[in-house]
């Protein structure tokens, strides 16, 4: 059984030198941990399905395109859910971009960048509720800058309640911050730690 | 909307934050801090008080810990770098206040977020930035050529490590304080 997702995903074996780097942050590393398991194992789904927790963690980590992390996701979402797996990988392909992107308003119009604004492609692959998630996840992950109230009224009309929303907010925020703490810690433990 | 600023500004919340009178133990206990009640921010993350409570006791460790590696300013400093590049008008605006208090270095900070994240800087402060902003970008585009920058610049692992983590923690808050609400002129 995986104990700590980051660790298994960056490579750190017990023990070794990366295994004592994160310690000296011991509650960094524990609540990283707990704040995986309170989003995909909560005690209680509440307002987001276990499926869409998964469904979304795999299309967030694919547009990642970090291999490990996201083969690690697509691995849960096809235990749990396989019917969804193919949808998931089109939807990765099609949002497929480099960020962070996006227009601003006012004093910062000069530092605007355009970039896809990314539509489900298969909405009925998804469903409603799904495609609607799909969609805010991109604009977390790519343009956050563009994030405004209108997305959040989307995700209302296509049935999330303000905790969902805000469960579902929490998860595409905690991958990208997970996602970056593997890609670091990855790159010390290749090149051997030499303090 | 406002450009960077060091000012104190407020967040306004697109969704309906819960109320005093709602907040049970287990929501004070996610809160972790009594002062967080106060925040309307916190108050909406509260909806969901296990990832509340998981993320405020990861965010104290990664920059309240005193134990070694990155000093505190430089911790900031990544926060704000991350923020400046995400585009994150608030978080910047706070983390840029703790970077100028731990450092000292003002117009440094400044040069930061009027200029943005190439401005002039440092040799130590540029390996620090460049690593925040590589890593921010999606894909992460963070390399060993970035580590060897920071190593140049004298940050051992546990340094490296914790740059790494503020850069990656700022990738969750720009994100949350970006799409639930927006910034305002008055300090609230």
């Amino acid at each position: 059984m995986i104990t700590d997702v980051i660790d298994h995903l960056a490579g750190i074996a017990p023990g070794s030198s990366l295994d004592r780097l994160r310690d000296r942050r011991p509650d960094a590393r524990e609540h990283a941990q707990r704040s995986y398991d309170a989003l995909f194992t909560p005690d209680d789904e509440g307002e987001v399905t276990l499926v869409e927790r998964d469904a979304v963690a795999a299309f967030v980590t694919g547009l990642h395109q970090d291999l490990t992390v996201a083969g690690f996701y697509a691995g849960r979402l096809a235990e749990l859910s396989p019917g969804l797996l193919k949808a998931v990988e089109a939807e990765i392909e099609a949002g497929r971009a480099t960020g962070p992107y996006g227009v601003y308003a006012g004093a910062l119009a000069a530092e605007s960048e355009e970039g896809p604004r990314y539509r489900v492609s298969d909405p009925a692959a998804l469903g409603v509720r799904l495609a609607a998630a799909f969609e805010h996840a991109h604009l977390l992950v790519f343009r956050p800058r563009e994030a405004g109230r209108d997305a959040l009224a989307a995700l209302g009309r296509a049935g999330w309640s303000e905790t969902g929303i805000v469960t579902l907010s929490q998860l595409v925020a905690f991958l990208s911050f997970q996602v970056r703490v593997i890609t670091g810690l990855r790159l010390l433990n290749q090149e051997g730690v030499t303090a | 909307m406002t450009g960077f600023t060091t000012e104190r500004l407020g967040w306004r919340p697109w969704l309906a934050p819960l109320t005093e009178e709602e907040l049970t133990d287990a929501h004070h206990e996610a809160l972790v801090d009594r002062a967080r009640a106060a925040s309307p921010y916190f108050l909406l993350l509260a909806r969901d008080p296990d990832i509340l409570h998981a993320r405020t006791k990861t965010d104290q460790d990664i920059f309240y810990n005193p134990d070694g590696g990155l000093p505190r300013a430089e911790r900031e400093l990544a926060a704000t770098a991350t923020s400046r590049h995400n585009g994150c008008v608030f978080c910047a605006s706070v983390h840029a206040r703790f970077a100028d208090h731990y450092s000292k270095r003002p117009a440094d900070v400044r040069r930061l977020l009027d200029e943005g994240v190439r401005a002039r800087q440092d040799d130590r402060w540029r390996a620090i930035i460049d690593a925040a902003v590589a890593l921010a970008d999606t894909p992460s585009r963070l390399g060993a050529e970035h580590i060897a920058a920071l190593r140049a610049a004298g940050l051992d692992d546990l340094a490296i490590s914790d740059a790494v983590h503020a850069g990656a923690f700022f990738g969750w808050a720009n994100r949350l304080m970006l799409s639930l609400g927006e910034p305002t002129r008055e300090e609230r």
